[in-house]
């Protein structure tokens, strides 16, 4: 596994070939900094049907956690394979996410606990709504956090700045600015050059509203592809990804970072984690959450992995629409509850360390007596991320409604 | 994804106001909404009339259908798309239907039929007895027959006769080049999908079923992306059964909804299994939904909604796929000493229920609400969930204390009936009404309907009790879905684009398997909407860089004739731009695309008709209904 790494900026650009990219694509295009600095990249994950977060971020420290959950609980590490993996004497990892334990013991991974949004609701999808829109409680808004947390470009922005991976584009991304959704990089591409020419010049003259913008976004950012696509990938330092559709994604957005090509933020989702029934297998260590938690766990760290020093530039963070019931359901389940804890990844995260307040599991502590309290609202990790990392400090246009966001400390 | 917060008209959604907004942007929003109320006030003429009725409520039309509408009368051939069962269904459709055997069977007979690989290995082995029913009995020798068995067939052999069971293969009795000679092995070995296609099609019954077993199990696999519907099934049967019934599922859907007479209840069939969504991938579904589609939703689409609800609460799909099958009264088990896992309240089917499938999530209830419903349904369950037993209620699961919804009391010492009333009480409120009107209206008028239409269709539903009939009536009756507000206001979904460029090529569809896969590309895998929602009717979930590609790219492919199962006549059209967009729209393309496919055409290689269909159904007109 990867051990603490040193970052040195820039040496990533010399290590992955940028001199096989055209030169008008190059990063100087799209820097707005005179000092060329790289640009900033953020990639949000959306884990889609509320992951259960006290079985991912386990507070073994408290015993209570054990009288709610008598048969899906993790116990406590104990260096088996059936126990949750120590973080801080407290906390621990479920068992799947082991591959996570080197980036928080090299301080790249932070957790923030009891997290989420404040809104009541126990929809999935208000709740998704409200997480990706970044207003909760508001419908009325039309686009999302994570495509106002582009920074207004002053020169020329890559039409490939927002990248979804997936068929439909997500909510988050929804907006104003350009965003791009693609399955798979190598298939983004109108099969046939000619016919891709004719409907370029239809898409761009059309009067339709909705059909013009997105059909100069997708031949924008065709262009840009061709020029990856021509190269082939192989995942740097040994990183494996999961075959399943979240480690493709996330090899699909390494491979665009390694590209150079004006990246700002990307989306990925995995669902799954709506666990009702049959949480957990033989073993609480074991089951659908675990494999799930499997897959999860493993493609972060390959991305890790696989950026390298590239970690540098980018930071990743985890989000789902609301936590799970503190108490087992009669089905070796959960039901949908309240807050969550969230991942926080990156080469200038302060790792190492488990955020947030911990409002404990015991009567009275409870959130209408069932659920984890939040004591962190999700905005203030975004926010963090936003204004530190992306450097766009407008927080009170990415958050509307949400004027003084509570830092952290977790980039710094 | 899902999203509901989409308030502003959908030009206004695209152009988005930042929070924050000037005024300017305000008014400007406030603009484009006057603008667009007044288009709904203005009527369409005559001909958009029938082009609008034809868009609306079928896939698309196809070449002879405008003339037909006209010919009939627009109202009396609306008037039969409400009443199906008076319309004679297409002969050539229900050929096409017959081999599809999973479609007509229950659960039960669907988990007999399609056995897992190792049960046909089980029986050969004798370690599991042969099927009672004579033809099953006759399949399975038939089967075990072309087999050899690899080694000692003595169970007693291995000590660990489990293992050794998953790992025991059999080997064909015959080999391929036993059974094939030689110019036929080198087209299975080289030749194109089409020879390939056209060899096994040749075969005589018997040879074929020795060339399928003769195969190893990959390469025969492979045949499933070009073989016809009946080979297809037969790879299926010997790879993986199971598979057999989404093939036969989604098969069906893609021929209905470009061959049926019957286009406004296969709109509707559409409509209603995504309000009513389940999963294929979550476990027994995947043998329920056949029976599912077949009994809950079909009979029930234009018919009462009450009756919709019931059919779909008591599925044996839906109790599997939203777990009420395992919810009981909390304090079932908590005594119970001798069970280790303690069963409970399961809350999932309660609130899909009221904030899906009938009031909606900002309909007026609470969390209360949704742990009393799930009371009230705790004994509705079923028997031997994962053998395709049916619905069951179960007195000893059910609670039975008194419950309280929606302020309705319901008086404790109730049993199956408590379920029912809930099912009373959403089925007839006027939240329920608004709900599902507006959720109509929004799939067959437009992203944002007029509060005027919703209001007289929620009405009609109150007044006629629930009667879906009497509820599109309403809105086919209304000004508003006649108006140029209306009017290509949509954008097709994937299942509708593909089926309308079917339509409009008038194209010839041999099986339709290919074609389902292109509906998944474009971001709709029919049957495998995870999340309870169901597909989308929004213009703004369909729009995106990936799914326009992959419209092209379809749009070319068709055309091409490259979609295998799928025979395009490009003959008839020439290459006259503006005439083929006509043929193919029924309407004038606009000037902007019909300039961009005569520019393209100055290019002599690309004079081509299929070039200028594939170029047409790609084009942003088509995709627009």
């Amino acid at each position: 596994m990867t051990s603490r790494r040193v970052f040195l900026k820039g040496s990533a650009l010399a290590m992955f070939g940028v001199g096989s990219i055209p030169a008008w694509l190059s990063r100087s295009v799209y820097a707005a900094d005179a000092d060329k600095r790289r640009k900033k990249i953020m990639v949000a994950i959306f884990q889609r049907g509320a992951v259960d977060g006290l079985n991912m971020v386990v507070p073994f420290g408290e015993q209570r956690y054990y009288d709610l959950r008598p048969s899906i609980a993790i116990p406590k590490p104990d260096g088996s394979a059936n126990s949750a993996v120590d973080l801080d004497g407290f906390f621990g990892l479920h068992r799947s996410l082991a591959p996570l334990k080197p980036l928080y013991d090299a301080q790249h991974l932070a957790i923030v606990d009891a997290v989420g949004s404040p809104d009541p609701t126990r929809s999935h999808f208000d709740a998704q709504d409200y997480m990706e829109s970044g207003t909760p409680g508001r419908k009325a808004t039309s686009d999302g956090w994570l495509n106002r947390a582009l920074v207004k470009g002053t020169g020329t922005v890559s039409p490939v700045r927002a990248i979804s991976l997936g068929s439909n584009l997500p909510r988050t991304l929804r907006g104003r600015n350009d965003a791009v959704a693609m399955n798979n990089l190598n298939d983004f591409q109108v099969r046939d050059a000619k016919s891709s020419a004719t409907f370029e010049s239809m898409y761009d003259s059309s009067l339709d509203t909705v059909l013009h913008g997105t059909g100069k976004e997708t031949f924008s950012a065709v262009k840009i592809m061709q020029s990856v696509q021509k190269q082939s990938y192989t995942p740097a330092n040994g990183a494996k990804y999961p075959n399943g559709r979240f480690g493709q994604s996330l090899l699909q957005i390494a491979r665009l970072v390694k590209a150079d090509v004006g990246l700002e933020v990307a989306f990925a989702d995995i669902g799954g984690w709506d666990t009702h029934v049959n949480e957990v297998g033989a073993q609480p260590t074991l089951g659908q959450l675990a494999n799930n938690l499997s897959d999860f766990g493993q493609a972060l760290a390959a991305f890790y992995q696989d950026l390298g020093d590239l970690m540098a530039d980018v930071t990743v963070v985890t989000m789902s629409e609301f936590g799970r019931t503190a108490r087992e359901n009669g089905n070796r389940g959960t039901d949908h509850g309240h807050a969550n804890a969230m991942f926080v990844m990156g080469g200038d995260v302060r790792g190492g360390k488990v955020y947030g307040d911990w409002p404990g599991l015991g009567e009275g502590q409870l959130y209408e007596n069932r659920d984890l309290q939040l004591t962190t609202d999700f905005r203030d990790v975004l926010g963090e991320v936003v204004a530190k990392h992306l450097g766009n400090a407008n927080l009170s246009a990415v958050f509307p409604g949400y004027e003084n966001p509570k830092f952290r400390g977790l980039i710094g | 994804m899902k999203k509901r917060a989409f308030a502003a008209i959908s030009i206004a959604a695209f152009l988005i106001a930042l929070p924050g907004v000037s005024s300017t942007a305000k008014s400007k929003e406030a603009d484009d909404a006057k603008r667009q109320a007044k288009l709904f006030q203005k009527k369409l003429n005559k001909d958009d009339q029938i082009l609008h009725g034809l868009d609306r409520l079928t896939f698309g039309p196809r070449p002879g259908d405008v003339a037909s509408v006209k010919k009939m009368g627009l109202k009396k051939w609306i008037d039969l798309q409400l009443h199906p069962e008076q319309i004679k269904e297409s002969a050539e459709l229900e050929t096409k239907l017959r081999p599809l055997e999973s479609l007509r069977m229950s659960p039960m007979e669907t988990v007999q039929h399609y056995p897992p690989p190792q049960l046909i290995r089980a029986i050969a082995m004798g370690r599991q007895p042969m099927p009672e029913d004579p033809m099953l009995r006759a399949s399975v020798e038939r089967l075990i027959g072309r087999y050899k068995a690899k080694k000692g067939t003595d169970a007693g052999a291995t000590k660990n006769g489990a293992a050794a069971d998953a790992n025991e293969e059999m080997e064909p009795a015959k080999r391929l080049d036993e059974v094939l000679d030689s110019t036929e092995l080198q087209t299975m070995r080289s030749g194109t999908p089409e020879k390939k296609r056209e060899l096994l099609t040749s075969l005589p019954a018997d040879k074929l079923e020795e060339v399928l077993i003769a195969m190893p199990r990959g390469q025969r696999q492979q045949l499933v992306s070009f073989a016809s519907t009946e080979i297809r099934r037969k790879v299926l049967l010997m790879n993986a059964p199971q598979q057999v019934v989404a093939y036969d599922l989604l098969e069906s859907k893609l021929l209905r909804a470009i061959e049926s007479k019957r286009q406004l209840a296969e709109e509707l069939d559409d409509f209603w299994f995504n309000h009513f969504n389940v999963y294929y991938d979550k476990g027994s579904d995947r043998f329920l939904i056949p029976a599912y589609e077949r009994d809950a939703i079909r009979p029930n689409v234009l018919g009462k909604f009450r009756d919709m609800l019931e059919a779909t609460a008591k599925s044996p799909a839906m109790l599997f796929y939203l777990d009420n099958f395992q919810s009981v009264r909390p304090d079932m088990d908590a005594k119970n000493k001798n069970r280790k896992v303690k069963r409970g309240l399961n809350e999932n089917y309660g609130r899909e229920l009221m904030e899906l499938h009938t009031l909606g999530v900002n309909g007026g209830y609470t969390q209360k609400d949704v742990t009393e419903v799930a009371r009230c349904f705790t004994g509705w369950t079923l028997l031997e969930p994962r053998r395709g037993g049916g619905f069951f209620y179960n007195d000893n699961m059910h609670d039975k204390g008194e419950k309280v919804v929606l302020g309705h009391v319901i008086a404790a010492g109730g049993g199956q009936d408590d379920a029912e009333k809930v099912l009373d009480i959403l089925a007839t409120h006027p939240s329920t009404a608004h709900f599902i009107s507006k959720k109509l209206a929004q799939r067959f008028v437009s992203d944002n309907p007029p509060d005027s239409l919703v209001e007289k269709m929620a009405k009609t539903f109150l007044s006629s009790n629930g009667d879906i009939r009497e509820v599109m009536k309403a809105m086919l009756a209304s000004k508003e879905f006649w108006s140029e507000g209306a009017y290509r206001a949509k954008v097709k979904t994937p299942f509708e684009m593909v089926a309308s460029s079917v339509r409009a090529l008038d194209a010839n569809v041999s099986d339709a398997f290919a074609l389902a896969n292109q509906v998944g590309n474009l971001g709709e895998p029919l049957y495998r909407k995870q999340e309870p929602t169901g597909y989308s009717n929004m213009n703004s979930d369909w729009v995106n860089s990936a799914a326009l590609l992959s419209r092209m790219n379809f749009a070319l492919n068709l055309a091409q004739n490259r979609v295998p199962g799928v025979k395009v006549d490009v003959s008839r059209f020439g290459n006259d731009p503006i005439e083929v967009a006509k043929t193919l729209m029924f309407r004038s393309a606009s000037p902007q695309t019909r300039a961009a496919i005569q520019k393209a055409l100055e290019d002599q290689k690309q004079k081509t008709p299929a070039t200028v269909a594939g170029l047409v159904i790609g084009s942003p007109d088509f995709q627009r209904r």
